[in-house]
């Protein structure tokens, strides 16, 4: 230690007021400058959130009354909202069962060697832009029928649905206590049964919140609806899925493309309910999830 | 019995993948067949003429895509700090989910507002000032009539792209172990000089793959972008001239495309696309893996 | 909970005001009472000579410690003296963690925690109005339970606070001092651009020390830093700790008894006492280290060190 004895005088005096000495001073105002920054940052996201929605809201209430709402076109958008409502319910029945077959895939069975080109196959799903996968459906469907359809807009819809059902199901399969799996080892019963019976059930919440997640994303699709089911006119409701059906998200972006006043009106409408749909979907995935990991911790 | 169900469900998913690619390739082989690569050098898009280059194309998605990065990263990088690390629970537990609530929000939607309302904001106040202001350099042209150009396709983007890096990235800096915060903090060293010196290298990588992530979705947009750049399919030095992406002009002109040469030459684009968007999602993997070991150790 | 030994005899140092405000203390050139010369024979000529010399470095007066409504800790007074090495014992959960963060204000981090009483660190409050926590862990390093090092390469986890601190001339002899210092230069010289996270767990935690003294602070208070490792590594950490006793004021905290009668000049004993209905960690006797485990006033003191206890 003679090392630090030979030094005659250290750099600070320990028994002054516990003040900033030194460049404490400076490295504070460093500090308060890049918090600030990123309080402005913040602040700026959720500005530019209020200001989107004000504008959806503001325009879009003034559109919306009871006829806008039942009627079809040209007065009304019903048929577009049923249209939409009937497109996600199959796309999500498709994608549903096979994104939980892959979480189950992914967490119950496969080890480190499968689970990582499984997991990159997801990921590479999710990171796929839609219009690539609305052009594939295209060749397959419409293009060998010759005819658009919902059912078409469906499996695209589903192929968006998968890894973010998948993705959401093996968050809180990993959240099921190890012990609860063990227990059922060691009792010997079989695997299968013990996923069905108690795997699965403890993680049903957090399967319905990926489940209504990705709804709400695949409600306001636009390319594959544009590419693969955009001709439906909107004045009835349609419900053979093999035929165009009208949506949501194909008017708005048809009403945007037309300089027209009366149009935009009722985009801004039809924004309103989409937006209002898809974030109480999200709100209520939250507050399910919030109430379901709850239960898993305890 | 399960087993196989899981294990087919996978496998589906795989299969599903190399179709997609099968077809668009499949899809994009005539107008190869005629352009070769060149396709990619090549300027003039004019599909009444047979003309198909898609250089101009591939320009403005990478100009409206580093943009969206340029500006969108280091803001939302900032907005995951300040979740992570900086907010009171109760304040974060408010902002997150306003934060990805921005992440719900409809492409359409967005772009519809860009057209409607951030546009003309842009073309009347903002493009003049930056015009006027930065007029020397390229970039900052004169303003067109319109709102729609790449500079606003470029900013919606750029809204589109923040929700995702900042949750990811507020994600990210949560799990940096306390203990190695503790370590930092126990040296006498300010809240930012923690962040800066101990949280940001140890995520640096999965910053990486965050960006990579927010990247894809900025290259593969279609819809917001074809609501908001006006369609044009040349490439400008100024940003506020009308502009293209690759996927605007698929959303735009597939619908109505006017031979088969014209669809052909959108699946070509559309195959360039699948390709940037696979390598960047496999890079954002790669990062994560090669890199994210540092990080990891620790935990 | 009054202890003789600790009771508060001179309250000018615990007003807030230094005995002698303004005298410039030069740790390194003075000879330190507490390591020379018998440790009852220094203590009796502090307390004569209290006027003159500020002693303690922590006095710690009626502390309690709240996380929520739960309290961790009750009526701890204490004083801790400079230059020496204190340990603080006793069963897991008695809240002697708790009170060696609170000394450099390392449970400022956790949302619910609240303080009661005052600890006076050179006769300034530490939780005082005004009090610089920035500042207070610069004067009052900390090694932790977990060897922590940064994911950086050894040299930059020793370099680091010194830069921060605007120590940049010297810097890498700066770090060979502290490397040396703690005991680790020889083994890392030669790999100083390696990654830190590749040296091993009692290397690692030698690291952490040579981390905090780099900076020279006043106090360095240590978490168990044993306790994650190896009897052979064990020993190098208690090894470093004797060389740097009268360098730094030392605070440790450890689960073992003998590495306390190992390494500390005073003990204390830490206890979980029920009040009302919970249990809640209590200072139960603090003394010279031969005391506590040669002949403890305290009955519960004694059953600890001999192994009976609960």
């Amino acid at each position: 230690m003679s090392l630090f004895r030979r030094k005659v005088e250290q750099e600070f005096d320990p028994t002054q007021p516990l003040v900033a000495t030194g460049n404490l001073g400076r490295r504070h105002a460093v500090s308060r400058v890049a918090q600030g920054v990123a309080v402005v940052a913040a602040l700026a996201a959720v500005a530019v959130l209020v200001i989107v929605i004000w504008a959806v809201v503001s325009h879009g209430a003034k559109a919306i009354n009871w006829t806008f709402i039942t009627s079809g076109y040209p007065t009304g958008i019903g048929p577009y909202l049923v249209g939409t409502a009937e497109i996600v319910a199959i796309a999500t029945l498709m994608a549903m069962p096979i994104g939980v077959l892959i979480a189950l895939f992914l967490s119950e069975y496969a080890g480190r060697r499968w689970a990582r080109p499984v997991q990159l196959v997801l990921d590479v799903m999710n990171g796929l832009p839609s219009i690539i996968i609305a052009l594939f459906l295209y060749i397959l469907i419409v293009a060998a029928t010759k005819q658009q359809s919902g059912f078409a807009a469906a499996i695209a819809l589903a192929i968006i649905e998968v890894p973010l059902i998948a993705r959401g199901t093996q968050e809180v399969l990993n959240l099921v206590p190890g012990a609860q799996r063990e227990a059922a080892d060691a009792l010997g019963v079989a695997r299968w049964r013990s996923i069905l019976t108690i795997i699965l059930p403890a993680a049903s919440g957090g399967i319905v919140t990926a489940t209504l997640l990705s709804v709400a994303r695949a409600a306001g699709e636009t390319a594959p609806m544009l590419l693969l089911n955009s001709l439906a006119k909107g004045d009835a409701v349609q419900f053979n899925p093999f035929h165009e059906i009208p949506n949501v998200p194909v008017r708005i972006f048809q009403l945007s493309e037309e300089a027209n006043p009366e149009g935009f009106t009722e985009a801004w409408g039809l924004s309103l309910i989409l937006i209002a749909i898809i974030l109480a979907l999200g709100l209520g995935s939250r507050f399910l999830l919030n109430r379901s990991k709850r239960k898993l911790a305890r | 019995m399960l087993f196989l169900c899981c294990a087919l469900a996978a496998f589906l998913a795989f299969v599903v993948l190399v179709l997609i690619a099968k077809e668009v390739f499949e899809g994009a082989q005539p107008a190869f067949a005629k352009f070769g690569f060149s396709f990619i050098t090549h300027q003039e898009w004019a599909p009444p003429l047979e003309k198909f280059g898609g250089r101009g194309l591939i320009f403005g998605t990478l100009i409206t895509s580093a943009m969206a990065l340029l500006i969108g990263a280091p803001v939302a990088i900032s907005i995951g700090i300040f979740l992570a690390l900086l907010a009171p629970v109760s304040v974060r537990n408010v902002i997150s989910p306003l934060v990805e609530m921005l992440a719900a929000v409809p492409s359409v939607i967005l772009g519809f507002w860009g057209l409607l309302v951030l546009g003309p904001f842009l073309v009347s106040t903002v493009e003049p000032f930056l015009h006027d202001t930065f007029g020397f350099i390229p970039l900052f042209g004169a303003p067109q009539t319109t709102g729609a150009s790449i500079f606003s396709a470029g900013l919606i983007l750029t809204i589109m792209v923040i929700p995702i890096i900042a949750s990811v990235t507020r994600d990210l800096f949560m799990a940096v172990p306390r203990e190695l915060q503790d370590g930092a903090a126990a040296l006498g060293s300010t809240r930012w000089e923690v962040i800066r010196g101990v949280v940001l290298p140890t995520t640096l990588s999965g910053m990486t793959a965050a960006c990579l992530l927010g990247l894809g979705r900025a290259l593969g947009e279609a819809i917001a972008v074809s609501q908001v750049i006006g369609g044009g399919t040349e490439s400008h030095l100024s940003l506020f001239k009308t502009g293209g992406t690759m996927a605007s002009i698929i959303a735009l002109q597939f619908p109505s495309a006017v031979s088969a040469l014209h669809t052909a030459s959108l699946y070509y684009l559309a195959g360039l696309l699948l390709v940037i968007g696979v390598a960047s999602n496999l890079l954002a993997s790669w990062v994560g893996m090669r890199f994210g070991a540092a990080g990891g150790a620790m935990r | 909970m009054t202890i003789d030994d600790q009771t508060f005899d001179h309250p000018q140092s615990s007003n807030g005001v230094a005995p002698i405000p303004g005298r410039r203390v030069r740790i390194r050139s003075e000879p330190l009472p507490g390591a020379i010369g018998s440790p009852a024979a220094t203590e009796s000529a502090a307390e004569s000579h209290v006027h003159i010399a500020p002693e303690s470095v922590f006095e710690a007066e009626k502390v309690g410690i709240f996380y929520g409504k739960k309290q961790a800790l009750i009526d701890v007074s204490m004083r801790i003296r400079r230059g020496q090495v204190t340990a603080l014992i006793g069963p897991s959960g008695c809240g002697k963690t708790t009170f060696l963060r609170s000394l450099n204000r390392m449970n400022d981090s956790v949302p619910s925690f609240r303080i009661e009483g005052k600890i006076t660190y050179h006769g300034h409050d530490i939780y005082g109005s005004g009090v610089d926590t920035v500042e207070v862990r610069r004067r009052i390093g900390m090694v932790f339970q977990k060897p922590n090092p940064f994911p950086k390469s050894i040299y930059d986890n020793v370099a680091w606070a010194p830069k921060n601190l605007g120590m940049r001339s010297g810097l890498s002899d700066r770090v060979e001092k502290a490397l040396r210092g703690a005991a680790l230069w020889d083994e890392v010289k030669d790999r100083l651009k390696d990654s830190a996270l590749g040296l091993s767990g009692g290397q690692q935690q030698r690291l952490c020390i040579a981390r905090a003294i780099a900076i020279e602070p006043d106090v360095l208070l240590l978490d168990e830093p044993a306790s994650a490792l190896d009897p052979i590594a064990t020993g190098a950490i208690e090894e470093l700790i004797h060389a740097l006793k009268g360098r730094f004021t030392i605070v440790i905290v450890t689960h073992n008894m003998q590495q306390a009668a190992r390494v500390a000049d005073r003990t204390a004993f830490f206890s979980l006492e029920t009040r009302g209905e919970k249990p809640i960690g209590s200072l139960i006797e603090f003394d010279e280290t031969e005391k506590i485990f040669g002949s403890p006033r305290d009955p519960r003191t004694r059953d600890y060190v001999t192994g009976r206890f609960g």
